[in-house]
């Protein structure tokens, strides 16, 4: 019988010892391992699974920004500030006009190209612009596109993530996902409702006069929130914008909850002359092109401090007051994917999980020592070690472990002792063909070696393309399942050698009861 | 005490049995086929989009009128079904016309319903879970499912096609279509919902299945080298009862984790189960008897120098 060389036993040694020191966290309490870190060196591991919001409960939220709004106002602005640039630069043309997202001017004569490419160019940075005979066109190019999405997803991020901390949702995850999406994960969130209201307004708050006449292009007519049917005539232009708004806080005004807020120096400035001109006069407050309250000026306000009334609950005020401080989304955002868990089928799955769990770990090992004797016990006992590795890379790696993950766990149990099969097998069939028990041992091993390589790279090979492809549950699932594969080498083979081994070694035995 | 002791002395004849094996191969993939075209699979919202709520109800539901009443709201085909207890529903609404709020109304509107039909008892209607899944996400999500079915046999086939010679991997091609199709083919029978899990299985299947062949093969191309002279039939023969009792443990040990989440591991998971049960018990079968005697009509280069198949198999595989 081969001596078992020192590296294999430092490197097995090794292995066991980083595997038990990475579970022993996932079977400390709570409360206890968060005492321990602050007194323990920062080495010692103390990171446990953590769970999918599946198995703890909460809301899974995939948000689309609308984009294509954000990409038409911005070459309609480039059309406007282009006639401004043109009419300064005294440049004759015969049309500017909107064609598929790009800005077509087309010139009198061709004298004036370069003013009027220049022009153009001021009007928008970022316009790549061509030219086809007397016809410019400026368009934006796909590197200015992407910026631009770039810079709207970020700036979204930013706003969602002042919104969802107000809430006091605990351990938010928010990032983005794709091209124009953002996920946001709120784990033990019993009531997605509340945030979902708060992330689906863009929180465009304005404030406008009423206006005294009708005049089509001035005028904007839009609906009371109270009652959409009404609708009340405002100025186009609005005297403030949200983003002069340095605080807002809910409060009560008479025994009802109002918002007040606090502006800016600018905002303070503006609104104290406006009020001044106006006096007796109504003005509009604007959230989303819905007209929250229209209240009459009574007086000039100059201390850049005002109240917004308009009968709202307590929680609605406190939302409108979270909504103002985070800020205004640069862009609208739809719900394209809503996965919600209640707490109880969180924990009941959990529980679901480990009985799953424990039943097929004690079927296996009861089943492999019914049918390989002392051999089945080597290949318990690899098993759960199997086990505990998994446990352990998942909390090293800090993977999120979800149900289709504990089935991937329940299933590689499974398959992970299909190598210690193939090997006994392969040594039975060596003694039948009559060869001493070390050597049966020996070429059993080997020779089983081949078969359990390939069986367990095609099965990996399906479990990385359904991490890399897939998502959600999919990717729970091939997490786990490649983990187990791969600690299953570790723990059927090289584990199980040792045991048998050693065995050997002790026991002498002269025959082999298969 | 074993339970595939049997397996060990065995010296079955399977090619022999590859016309009926055929047949029921036949059957089996054609019915599938047949199936899956003219009857479909019944996607669940990943793929086909829309709402879908877990609700547990205080007493056992009337299910037929509870159906009768959502459908009654007018928000398209609703679908109810018992979800693992009988208290447990599981509705299905089609996505909403009239974007995000749209669908919180839906939402708002079924559950007052429910509500109204328990509001006599103490207990309170549960809302355990819902989902919502917007047609483009679903769209993708089908599209990215397709691409991860071709790649896993792909990644497999380029696997052993570097492993093995060609004709091996002409058999697992046909192994693999066989088993994969069998389980869209149950699925599509039964009705059972289709989402993301079940492609999974389907997908581990394919994996499963290609392990369980290609431990058949490996054995084959041993006893190849081994007996050079040995008639091609009884090579397969021969290395098939070799790794007989291989193939029914490993399937065995898998089988009793899928029981054991089948049983114990709660009503999330169940489609996925049954599509892996299945599919294990459809794989076992078929490296057994599909893939091994296919290889039969593949020509190898070596079949010249190999005897004719005797009618005594025994004789030859000491």
């Amino acid at each position: 019988m081969k001596y078992i060389p020192l590296w294999k036993r430092l490197l097995i040694a090794a292995v066991l010892i980083v595997t038990v020191a990475f579970c022993v966290p996932n079977f400390i309490p709570a409360a206890q391992r968060e005492q321990w870190q602050k007194t323990l060196p920062a080495w010692v591991p103390m990171q446990s699974i953590s769970l999918g919001l599946d198995l703890q409960g909460g809301s899974h939220l995939l948000l689309q920004a609308d984009m294509d709004s954000v990409n038409k106002k911005r070459i309609d602005d480039a059309q406007i500030f282009a006639r401004k640039a043109l009419r300064e630069a005294n440049i004759a043309y015969s049309s500017l006009s909107l064609k598929d997202g790009a800005v077509i001017l087309t010139l009198k004569d061709d004298s004036q190209i370069g003013e009027a490419r220049k022009a153009l160019k001021s009007a928008d940075e970022s316009l790549s612009i061509d030219q086809n005979g007397l016809e410019l066109s400026a368009h934006f190019d796909d590197k200015a596109l992407k910026d631009m999405r770039d810079k709207t997803i970020a700036q979204s991020i930013e706003i969602i993530e002042r919104r969802v901390n107000g809430t006091g949702t605990k351990e938010p995850i928010i990032q983005r996902q794709g091209d124009d999406r953002i996920l946001v994960q709120l784990p033990g969130m019993n009531d997605p409702e509340r945030v979902k209201s708060l992330l689906k307004q863009t929180a465009q708050l304005t404030f406008h006069l009423v206006a005294a006449g009708g005049d089509g292009l001035n005028v904007l007519e839009l609906p009371l929130r109270a009652d959409p049917k009404t609708t009340l005539p405002l100025n186009r232009r609005p005297l403030l914008t949200g983003d002069m708004l340095v605080n807002a806080q809910p409060t009560f005004q008479d025994g009802a909850p109002i918002v007040s807020f606090k502006l800016n120096a600018q905002g303070a400035r503006i609104f104290c002359d406006v009020t001044r001109d106006n006096v007796d006069k109504p003005f509009a407050v604007v959230l989303d092109k819905e007209i929250i309250t229209s209240p009459r000026i009574n007086e000039p306000i100059c201390g850049g401090s005002a109240v917004i009334s308009g009968r709202f609950t307590v929680q609605e005020a406190g939302d409108l007051a979270l909504l103002l401080r985070a800020g205004a989304l640069p862009t609208s955002l739809t719900i394209v994917e809503e996965r919600s868990v209640g707490p109880s089928l969180g924990s009941d799955s959990v529980e679901a999980g480990k009985t799953a769990t424990l039943a097929a770990f004690l079927l296996i090992i009861g089943y492999m020592v019914i049918s390989y004797g002392t051999f089945g016990v080597f290949a318990a006992v690899a098993l759960f070690v199997n086990m505990l590795m998994i446990i352990a890379m998942l909390s090293m790696f800090q993977a999120t472990l979800t149900m289709p993950g504990i089935a991937g766990i329940v299933l590689t149990m499974g398959m992970a002792v299909d190598a210690n099969v193939l090997i006994f097998e392969r040594i039975r069939e060596e003694i039948r063909a009559g060869r001493s028990i070390l050597s049966a041992i020996d070429t059993g091993f080997e020779k089983a070696m081949s078969s359990i390589t390939d069986a367990n790279l095609t099965t990996l090979i399906s479990g990385i393309i359904l991490y890399a492809v897939g998502t959600g549950p999919v990717k729970g699932f091939a997490v786990t399942m490649s983990i187990g594969i791969l600690t299953s080498l570790f723990s059927a083979i090289m584990l199980t050698r040792v045991m048998v081994q050693i065995w050997l070694r002790v026991k002498k035995p002269k025959t082999l009861s298969f | 005490m074993r339970l595939f002791k049997f397996a060990d002395h065995v010296n079955i004849d399977f090619v022999a049995g590859r016309h009926i094996a055929f047949l029921v191969t036949a059957i089996m993939v054609f019915g599938s086929l047949a199936l899956f075209a003219f009857k479909g699979l019944n996607f669940g919202i990943d793929f086909s989009g829309g709402i879908m709520m877990e609700v547990v109800t205080p007493v056992k539901p009337d299910l037929s009128r509870l159906r009768t009443d959502l459908n009654n709201l007018n928000m398209g085909n609703i679908s109810l079904q018992e979800f693992g207890s009988d208290r447990s529903v599981l509705i299905r609404i089609p996505e909403q016309q009239g974007g995000m709020d749209a669908q919180k109304q839906a939402i708002e509107t079924i559950k007052a319903k429910i509500d109204s039909e328990f509001t006599a008892l103490l207990e309170k209607v549960e809302y355990r879970r819902s989902e919502y899944v917007g047609p483009q996400v679903g769209e993708e999500l089908k599209r990215s499912g397709l691409w991860a079915f071709a790649l896993t046999i792909i990644g497999i086939l380029g696997y052993i096609w570097y492993r093995f010679e060609w004709q091996f991997g002409v058999a697992a091609i046909v192994t693999l279509v066989h088993d994969t199709l069998a389980v869209v083919g149950l699925f599509s029978l039964t009705g059972m919902n289709f989402d993301l899990g079940t492609l999974a299985a389907v997908l581990l299947v394919a994996g499963y299945s290609t392990n369980d062949t290609v431990i058949v093969f490996d054995r084959i191309r041993e006893n190849m080298r081994k007996y050079k002279k040995m008639a091609m039939r009884d090579v397969i023969n021969l290395s098939v009862n070799q790794t007989l009792s291989r193939t029914l443990n490993t399937s065995f040990t898998t089988l009793l984790s899928l029981i054991a989440l089948w049983a114990f591991g709660g009503d999330v998971i169940r489609d996925f189960v049954n599509a892996m049960i299945f599919g294990i018990l459809v794989g076992t079968y078929s490296s057994i008897y599909v893939a091994s005697s296919s290889l039969l009509y593949l020509p190898f280069a070596d079949a010249a120098k190999r005897h004719e198949h005797q009618s005594t198999p025994d004789a030859q595989a000491a």
